[in-house]
């Protein structure tokens, strides 16, 4: 049997800002129960909403990154539900003005590069959690800290026909949010979440039959998401074998994936599907987006991952791993892209900051934002290095304490003392030549003239630049002349 | 000094200013005259609860004054409508479904008021959820008139008004949504002002329909009006439409000079359904108008016979999604006697809510439905636009626009209660200004020949509250000189 897979994509992203979409309640995930709420987000009697402007410019941000037209003005509308996570018993979300539409996103496909149309892309705020005690109590409670997190919906056109096209596509949103630095995209945590909607278009009898929709939920990994996509194609052929029912026949239907089994199960049936009564939201008037944060944001995009892995290898010759790791966020390939500059060897910088750099920030649990070094010291360093003055074990020291105090590279190695020379052996040789070359002060201080070994260290110190440990070549010399 | 009760909020404050009498003489009578009507045959039942702890309030307030850290308005009482929240206060809207309900916040406009030593004495009564004409809606049981205690005070804030008028307090705060305040006080003699929308913050007044919702002020005296605007008014940062308008100089206020102003009387508001004798009141109010110098003029204003059919699909769909919220999960009243969490909800609201609450729910989801929405809400909305439009171009040529407040004198306790359709006619003359966002005051007028109270209604320009205020403040004026 001849037939195309077909798969439309909505994903939710929530957003990093600092507070919550509409009250200045902290945003973050977790935390002890109802300790992150306010009256607005706990949608009390009076309480009202009031837009985070962060949320706009980062909704702006995305739409841009993904190609999409940005909205001159954007408006808000309730999507009126009841649930117990649902605090006001309505949604704000985004109906017929939402804030991007149109965009696109290329992925890489077994065939080449693919664009997958983005129809568009709106913002809402994140319900509370509902937590069913499994004690045998029937009780249930609510967590309202995630209620009133802002989140970006993104919703494609169906132009995917694989499982792994979706999981690309939805690799591919999660590396563009993650480099803009607008969500963290954990699926584990619920900071991105994909519902598919999937059905297969059958071709026999030189007709087209198109199986009932599924939108499948709770995917909650990317391996999850394939799993659950190629069981449905199975389920779907299975049951297109068995009744041969069509879209038209039963309309769409919510399945829930179950990640023990491997399956999904109905949730909800077409009939049963909710009518939202959406409105125009009267507690927000809309928001105008001016031309001058359009490009203010189209700026902050720059270029993508995907092609400045490609600039990172063609324009330094970095290997792919190196390129992806740097590539993957804006602020550490601006920070390598700034220590490379002027250095011959960008190879070594990209494999100093990956290792260094990125161990040191794993380690204080720090992010590349709140790094205080700047990258010019880093390339100071390699150079410190290059010349031979330290070596590159004691460079790691160095880097250690600069990364610390923030200190020059120079300073450091300057107060360290670790430019001396110390080393008997090489001090031996500097003693040795300066004999050599000057063989009458030498004479002159076995006759017993002191003040010769003066003008012999003199020598030592011109020949190392400075670099001899004094105590340590005087002794050399005093020794080397009383063999004499 | 004279009695307490009875004088202005204005007039307390200068014999506060002077020391002439204490915030403790003042609340005490004010109290007295609460409790010596409570022992009445049928009380005015126009405070809810009448807070016990005011007097210990006025001491503070007294010893404030004393050491030089009072407010503006410091040991003055204002009573307050149960829909608008002071801190750890009860607010139930006056209804069943938010008894137990404590407010965990003030109201922007209350504390903007506390700051300046406000005393909040008391809860006054109201329609539920400020949906009525009567005051008759409550789960307290209706508010009476006190000019004729058979009568209906008008509503929702009936209870406001009955206590203004009946020397419980010398001020107090209502809400409007589509006449609210102006109604009751034109029923029961006073002024009652509606600012424009977004001059006063929303935030901590309970939504019943948002897009038109706006607390006003009730008092037998203008300047009171003005001065609580003055302190209360101005961007809140909490409410996202909220202007940021500068009433600061309001009060006090001067007389306006009308010689040559002209205004304009609505054809459709002063001739066929208008009551015989509002009738009378309103030539009469227009010859003192002549007498000042000013022009009124009848035009023709056609939009405004659709203002009440545009208002009951409007505020109802709002309110249905605003009293979504009400649903025994997290605060107020909670039938917990059912199976499941459709029971919870379904036996919750069927407790909690009156009949004419549940009517607006059902007008609300209904015209919010899908197939209907075009048909009813986006129509409405639409006519709305076109009425703003043609009501602020009349605004442009004229000063005011003049009518009566209500069609109809006050009429007698539960004569309307059985007939929505025609309780719903009552605010035929109040409704345009929140539909078009405009400020309006009600002004007494005059009475029936059975000495009932009639107001007259003039609406200004957006923000044009000043003008407005002095026109009353010029009325009030003739009124104290006797001449009317």
């Amino acid at each position: 049997m001849k037939y195309e897979v077909v798969i439309g994509c909505e994903v939710h992203v929530q957003l990093l800002t600092k507070t919550k979409a509409f009250c200045s309640c902290e945003n973050r995930f977790g935390g002890i129960p109802n300790t992150r709420v306010c009256p607005v987000c706990l949608g009390l009697p009076g309480a009202l909403p009031v837009v985070n402007q962060k949320m706009i410019e980062d909704a702006v941000l995305a739409g841009l990154a993904l190609n999409c037209k940005v909205a001159s003005v954007t408006g808000f509308d309730r999507k009126n539900y009841m649930y117990p996570d649902l605090p006001k018993g309505y949604q704000i979300s985004q109906y017929d003005m939402p804030v991007c539409t149109g965009g696109k996103l290329d992925i890489e496909t077994g065939d080449g590069k693919k664009s997958i149309r983005i129809i568009r892309l709106h913002m809402e705020e994140d319900a509370g959690k509902n937590l069913h005690l499994e004690d045998g109590s029937g009780l249930s409670y609510v967590d309202f800290n995630r209620c009133g997190t802002p989140l970006l919906e993104i919703v494609s056109e169906p132009d995917m026909r694989s499982p792994l096209e979706a999981v690309s596509y939805v690799q591919g949103i999660r590396e563009i949010m993650k480099y803009l630095g607008i969500s963290d995209c954990n699926m584990e945590e619920g900071s991105l979440r994909c519902d598919a909607n999937i059905n297969l278009w059958i071709y026999e009898d030189d007709k087209r039959y198109e199986t009932p929709i599924s939108e499948v939920k709770n995917m909650n990994s990317f391996k999850a998401m394939r799993n659950a996509l190629k069981y449905e194609i199975k389920r779907q052929l299975a049951e297109w074998g068995e009744k041969r029912l069509t879209l038209t026949d039963t309309g769409k239907v919510t399945r829930g994936y179950n990640d023990r089994t491997g399956e999904t199960v109905v949730q909800r049936e077409k009939e049963e599907e909710a009518d939202y009564r959406y409105f125009p939201e009267p507690d927000l008037k809309p928001v105008v987006i001016t031309k001058d944060l359009e490009a203010e944001m189209g700026k902050r995009v720059g270029e993508l991952p995907a092609a400045k892995r490609k600039r990172f290898v063609s324009q330094y010759g970095l290997k792919k791993g190196a390129a992806s790791v740097l590539a993957a966020s804006k602020a550490l390939s601006d920070y390598f892209e700034a220590a490379a500059k002027g250095y011959r060897e960008p190879v070594k910088i990209a494999s100093w900051i990956i290792t260094e750099v990125g161990g040191y920030l794993n380690t204080e649990g720090l992010t590349i934002e709140e790094f205080s070094l700047p990258p010019e010291n880093i390339t100071k360093l390699m150079e410190i290095v290059d010349s031979g003055i330290i070596s590159s074990k004691i460079a790691k020291k160095v880097f250690a304490r600069m990364a610390g105090s923030g200190e020059s590279p120079d300073t450091i190695v300057k107060k360290l003392k670790l430019n001396q020379i110390t080393d008997r052996d090489k001090l031996e040789g500097f003693v040795a030549e300066v004999m050599k070359e000057n063989p009458q002060s030498v004479a002159d201080f076995r006759k017993g003239k002191d003040h010769a070994i003066k003008f012999l260290m003199g020598r030592i110190m011109k020949l190392t630049k400075g670099r001899a440990n004094p105590q340590v070549a005087a002794a050399i010399l005093r020794e080397k002349l009383g063999d004499g | 000094m004279g009695q307490i009760a009875g004088k202005s909020l204005t007039e307390l404050k200068r014999l506060l200013d002077r020391g002439e009498v204490s915030a403790l003489e003042i609340i005490t009578s004010f109290k007295e005259q609460y409790e010596s009507d409570r022992k009445k045959p049928v009380p005015l039942n126009g405070y809810i609860e009448f807070f016990s702890d005011a007097e210990e309030l006025a001491v503070k307030a007294d010893e404030a004054r004393k050491t030089g850290t009072s407010g503006i308005l410091e040991g003055l009482p204002i009573a307050v409508k149960d829909n608008i929240l002071i801190s750890s206060r009860k607010a139930t809207c006056g209804s069943a479904i938010l008894q137990g309900f404590t407010a965990p916040y003030s109201s922007t406009v209350v504390e903007r008021l506390m700051n300046e030593g406000i005393i909040p004495v008391g809860r006054t009564n109201m329609d539920e959820f400020a949906m009525g004409s009567t005051c008759e809606y409550s789960v307290y049981g209706s508010s009476k008139n006190p000019v004729n205690r058979e009568y209906v005070t008008g509503g929702s804030s009936g209870g406001s008004a009955a206590v203004v008028a009946s020397g419980q307090a010398p001020c107090a705060l209502g809400s409007e949504t589509g006449g609210s305040v102006r109604l009751p006080a034109s029923f029961c003699g006073t002024y009652g002002f509606k600012p424009t929308y977004g001059s006063l913050s929303r935030y901590g007044l309970v939504a019943f329909g948002s897009s038109m919702d706006q607390i006003g002020v009730i008092s037998g005296d203008p300047d009171d009006i003005a001065l609580v605007i003055s302190v209360a008014s101005g961007f809140d940062s909490n409410d996202f439409t909220s202007e940021d308008v500068d009433f600061s100089a309001l009060f006090p206020l001067k007389r306006m000079r009308l010689k040559g102003k002209k205004i304009a009387i609505p054809e459709e508001l002063s001739g066929e359904g208008i009551d015989k004798e509002v009738g009378i009141v309103l030539e009469r109010f227009c010859s003192w108008l002549r007498s000042e110098g000013a022009v009124p003029e009848r035009v023709s204003m056609p939009l405004l016979k659709t203002t009440v059919a545009m208002y009951y699909i409007i505020a109802p769909a709002e309110a249905s999604s605003n009293l979504a919220r009400y649903d025994g999960v997290r605060y107020g009243l909670r039938d917990i006697t059912g199976n499941n969490l459709e029971d919870l909800y379904v036996n919750t609201r069927t407790k909690g809510f009156g009949d004419e609450v549940k009517r607006r729910i059902f007008l609300g989801n209904y015209v919010l439905s899908a197939g209907y929405y075009d048909a009813y809400y986006k129509k409405a909305m639409q006519v709305r636009y076109l009425l703003k439009k043609e009501l602020n171009r009349i605004l442009e040529e004229y000063e005011y626009i003049l009518s009566p407040t209500s069609p109809v004198p006050p009429f007698k306790l539960g004569s309307k209660i059985d007939n929505p359709l025609s309780m719903y006619l009552t605010d035929i003359c109040t409704i345009f200004a929140n539909l078009a966002l405009l400020p309006a005051v009600s002004i007494p007028a005059g009475t029936t020949s059975d000495g009932l109270p009639v107001g007259m209604q003039l609406t200004g320009r957006m923000f044009g509250e000043k003008g407005l205020l002095r026109a009353a403040k010029t009325w009030f004026l003739k009124g104290r000189r006797g001449e009317i």
